[in-house]
């Protein structure tokens, strides 16, 4: 993959190699929000992320819920992070259009065990500040949910949890901070640290980066770069979870949140509609080694069909669409590990698990905070700072181009659907390429569109999405010559 | 077994909001075909001259012809033109036989939603449209089964592509692929993807099947072997792709020992698994056939609903192209009388199957109405049998019994004449098409 760093328009950071005040490593969710934070202040900001894209760890493959925390650790960093950033990301998503869907979740009960547990998650809920769940009986479970399997005893409702896309998220966080003057460098893989009296230098896979701050939001790879300024605070272990995305057909059959209740012997696997009209079986949970292998197994497919069957036969009958494995950043430590040390001028985000898609941006004021309280870097707000940026929808709650008959008007490119199963059209495929953040692989133009990502995987539309991401969407700004035999509506009508 | 059942889910998509979708203009034509394959096309040349309004053909690519578009090897218009053409070419004489005939082709137009009960909407470059037609012809065909749907584990490696996707790749982007291939399947579309990996100068190291034997024409099996030096490797599952990013190796395990090997590859090409493409018609709440997942249809090609037909592979999960084209051929006179006001009876004999026949086509005779296309009967096998005795039953009692002198074989349509039905009492109960147990298996 060629490599072609991002690099701002602002001006206000230095070349790659150059000095930055802030570098900020991992860019996933966590990192860009924090990256976003520190680019509001007069400050020169650079995202470091060892993949040729945003968002390529734990960001990409997870559940991809917006949590109101009912369910964390009372108490914990996790628990108030969670809760305020539900919020934080709520508005954002507002402003920015990441397609949010607030569909609520109920937890239900399959034998006396779970049932016996809800009134504590309940008790719980309330412990982190979510007084709105409910214990619900069996009858009210199979109205609110008509096509889950039989033997649901009882449920807790959860109203405030809502489905977001994770991958809009990552790619508005990421986008904001580079139009607020962050220099996002890609293919940078840190291999050594050096600090010094006053800077620090990063060795990197694409040159040394050096900054007077380093904040390290490395996911995965996060407590390997904490090692490398010589901590030991935590250690991660690669989770496993494969997840199965059944055919569109199949949303209405579930139209919330399905969720396990958690018990001694583990979370359990839910069922979740997805932003893009899909249904989602899963996750595993499974402990690796390799912090690389986003492969799937057969233990983890048949473990998933075995547990839909239970949880909603009919589902088992949709075509499965896509199967995928995320690795979740499971750490020893129970809490985040947030910490900021003066004297290397050094923080950690680290042992953030998939609730840093819901944490992330409470996470980056909260560093902003500890920051500011070591009174050693100048935190002066800019008051030149650029809106938020406007995403392109790729949310099926939401009106989509090829829907949207004035913008087709406007721009025939808008009316070319490109991807049928997903009705992707070649002028979102040309405006992703144009944007501040363009794909540099098919994986992350599906991310940006949803091109190929449907039922077909390719069979109709692979050809041309390939021959697009080789063209940087050229052929598809055109939209080519309008067809004789496409005016032909107004004959059919006459 | 092919009881009709309503689809699943009659409710329209939940989530999208067709309210959104103000249509720049509206066409009404008497006829809108949906699908420009062979069986659309062949339909819109067929109707075009029989009907008095505008007969619309609506293709979402950017040129109609369906999959011969993309099939670059002889081998089509057998049995409906009588030539033996490359894909490319047929395709091309279907797209001018249906202009000359009248009928609009109208490209780059993909219907997204019904506004009506024949009332589509379609969003196309020049606008989004809404279509009220008099009658509606679904004609949508099937695709292959991609890597998800087939739970096959492993590295998301690049370098795995369905048939479609490869012959699009190779014949419409001339682009290449890699040096050495696995083909999953050995069915006739598996042949048709060996010959475009040949033309592309990779090499088919392996075919496999889970079957016990090949699954295509026999004229395959040992020229095609020795032509493409190609192995098919029989009751053999692929149970996982390995390599990233791009493809080193598929695992594939014996069905008979659980025996597991690896195989180095390049390329691996998922072949056959069709699955009809109905969202159209389950969205306007058409009953499908369990099995095949495509509509059920009468003789007529009507499916459930009133003045919507349905015909092409959306209904036999894959026939032929030439097959296709004739039920195109064949449903012209069908719509027609529906747009004359013929309504048909409400009584029907539904037809059924048993093992190993997974699903029949027709389902559904009605008195009075027409044998079905080409006098005969659309079968799918789950095992090979040769020279098979076919037997009709109609409440308990046997009505037709017919030996057919061509196998049944997994993994392509099988054929039985319709004549096998000549004798069932026309008020009476289901028909199930079985064979008979006692033949000899190969």
């Amino acid at each position: 993959m060629s490599s072609t760093p991002t690099t701002s328009s602002g001006g206000r950071a230095g070349a790659p190699g150059e000095f930055f005040d802030v570098v900020v490593i991992g860019a996933g969710i966590v990192g860009s929000a924090i990256a976003r934070k520190l680019s509001g202040y007069r400050l020169s900001v650079a995202l470091l992320e060892a993949r040729d894209d945003v968002g390529e760890g734990t960001s990409k493959a997870n559940t991809a819920i917006l949590h109101t925390g009912f369910d964390a650790k009372p108490g914990t960093l996790e628990s108030r992070m969670v809760r305020e950033g539900y919020r934080l990301l709520g508005d954002y998503a507002k402003v920015t259009g990441i397609p949010v869907e607030r569909t609520g979740a109920i937890l239900v009960a399959w034998d006396e065990e779970q049932l016996a547990a809800l009134p504590g998650l309940q008790d719980k809920a309330n412990q982190n500040g979510y007084h709105h769940t409910e214990v619900i009986g069996a009858d009210q479970v199979y109205a609110a949910l008509p096509h889950i399997g039989a033997g649901a005893l009882g449920g807790l409702t959860v109203p405030g949890e809502s489905i977001i896309c994770t991958w809009t998220t990552n790619f508005a966080l990421a986008t904001d901070a580079v139009q607020r003057g962050t220099t996002l460098l890609l293919n940078r893989w840190v291999s050594a640290v050096d600090v010094g009296a006053e800077t620090t230098v990063l060795k990197t896979s694409g040159g040394d980066v050096t900054g007077r701050w380093v904040v390290n939001a490395a996911g995965l790879g996060g407590d390997n770069l904490d090692q490398l300024f010589r901590f030991d605070r935590f250690h991660i272990t690669p989770r496993r979870g494969e997840l199965l995305v059944f055919d569109k057909q199949a949303r209405p059959l579930v139209d919330k949140i399905v969720l396990p209740v958690p018990t001694a012997r583990g979370k359990g696997v839910l069922v979740s509609p997805t932003v893009y009209g899909n249904v989602m079986l899963g996750p595993t949970a499974e402990d690796l080694t390799d912090r690389t292998n986003t492969g799937t197994s057969e233990a983890g497919m048949t473990f998933l069909v075995d547990k839909g069957k239970q949880l909603c036969p009919q589902l088992l009958e949709e075509e499965v669409t896509a199967t995928y494995a995320g690795l979740r950043a499971a750490s020893d430590s129970p809490d985040y590990v947030i910490d900021v040390d003066p004297a290397k001028r050094y923080v950690l985000a680290g042992g953030i698990r998939s609730t840093g898609l819901t944490a992330g941006m409470a996470v980056a004021e909260y560093i902003d905070g500890l920051v500011r309280d070591t009174g050693l870097l100048e935190l002066v707000d800019r008051d030149d700072l650029p809106a938020p940026p406007t995403m392109p929808n790729i949310g099926e709650a939401f009106l989509r181009p090829y829907q949207d008959a004035a913008r087709i008007a406007a721009d025939p490119a808008y009316g070319k659907i490109v991807c049928f199963c997903e009705r992707v059209t070649a002028g979102e495929i040309r405006d992703t390429f144009c944007s501040p953040l363009p794909p540099h692989s098919v994986e992350g133009l599906r991310r940006r569109t949803r091109a190929q990502n449907g039922r077909c995987q390719g069979f109709f539309c692979g050809a041309e999405v390939s021959e697009l991401l080789t063209s940087r969407g050229a052929a598809a700004g055109t939209a080519g010559p309008v067809p004789a035999t496409a005016t032909a509506a107004q004959e059919v009508q006459a | 077994m092919t009881s009709p059942v309503s689809s699943p889910h009659d409710a329209p998509d939940a989530v999208a909001d067709p309210a959104v979708a103000q249509a720049t203009s509206v066409a009404t034509p008497d006829v809108v075909i949906v699908g420009g394959g062979p069986s659309g096309l062949r339909a819109a040349a067929d109707l075009a001259p029989l009907v008095a309004g505008a007969v619309l053909v609506l293709e979402r690519e950017a040129v109609a012809g369906g999959i011969p578009r993309h099939s670059d090897h002889p081998g089509y218009g057998i049995r409906d033109m009588g030539t033996f053409i490359s894909g490319p070419h047929y395709a091309r004489i279907l797209r001018e036989r249906a202009a000359a005939a009248g009928a609009v082709i109208m490209t780059d137009a993909t219907v997204t939603d019904w506004a009506g009960p024949r009332s589509l909407n379609v969003t196309t470059p020049t606008g989004r449209i809404r279509v009220d037609a008099r009658a509606v012809v679904l004609a949508t065909g099937a695709r292959e089964r991609p890597r998800p749907a087939r739970l096959i584990p492993g590295d998301r490696s690049h370098g795995v592509y369905t048939t479609g996707h490869l012959q699009n790749v190779v014949h419409l982007k001339h682009r290449e692929v890699g040096k050495r291939a696995v083909i999953v399947g050995s069915e006739l579309v598996s042949w048709s993807a060996a010959m475009t990996l040949h033309h592309v100068g990779c090499r088919t190291v392996l075919m496999t099947t889970e079957y016990p034997s090949s699954d295509s024409y026999w004229l395959f099996n040992r020229p095609g072997r020795i032509f493409f030096r190609t192995r098919v490797a029989t009751r053999t599952k692929v149970t996982a792709i390995l390599g990233r990013p791009d493809v080193e190796a598929v695992e594939i395990e014996d069905l008979d020992t659980g025996n597991r090997r690896t195989v180095a590859c390049d390329t691996v090409i998922l072949t056959g698994d069709w699955i009809p493409d109905n969202e159209l018609a389950r969205a306007a709440g058409i009953a499908l056939d369990p099995q095949s997942r495509g509509p059920l249809v009468d003789s007529a090609f009507r499916t459930t609903i009133p003045g919507v037909f349905s015909i092409g592979n959306v209904v036999h999960p894959v026939d032929t192209a030439d097959i296709a084209a004739l039920d195109g051929a064949a449903v012209a006179r069908h719509v027609r009388a529906y747009l004359n006001g013929a309504r048909p009876t409400d009584q029907g004999v539904e037809i059924r199957t048993e093992a190993p026949f997974r699903w029949v086509s027709p389902h559904l005779v009605r008195p009075g109405d027409p044998a079905p296309a080409r006098n005969r009967l659309l079968l799918w096998t789950d095992r090979y049998i040769a020279a098979p005795l076919i037997t009709a039953t109609q409440d308990g009692r046997t009505v037709g019994r017919k030996r057919v002198w061509w196998p049944a074989a997994p993994g392509r349509v099988f054929r039985v004449p319709s004549k096998i039905l000549d004798r069932m009492d026309t008020n009476g109960g289901p028909v199930t098409i079985a064979a008979e147990r006692s033949t000899r298996h190969r």
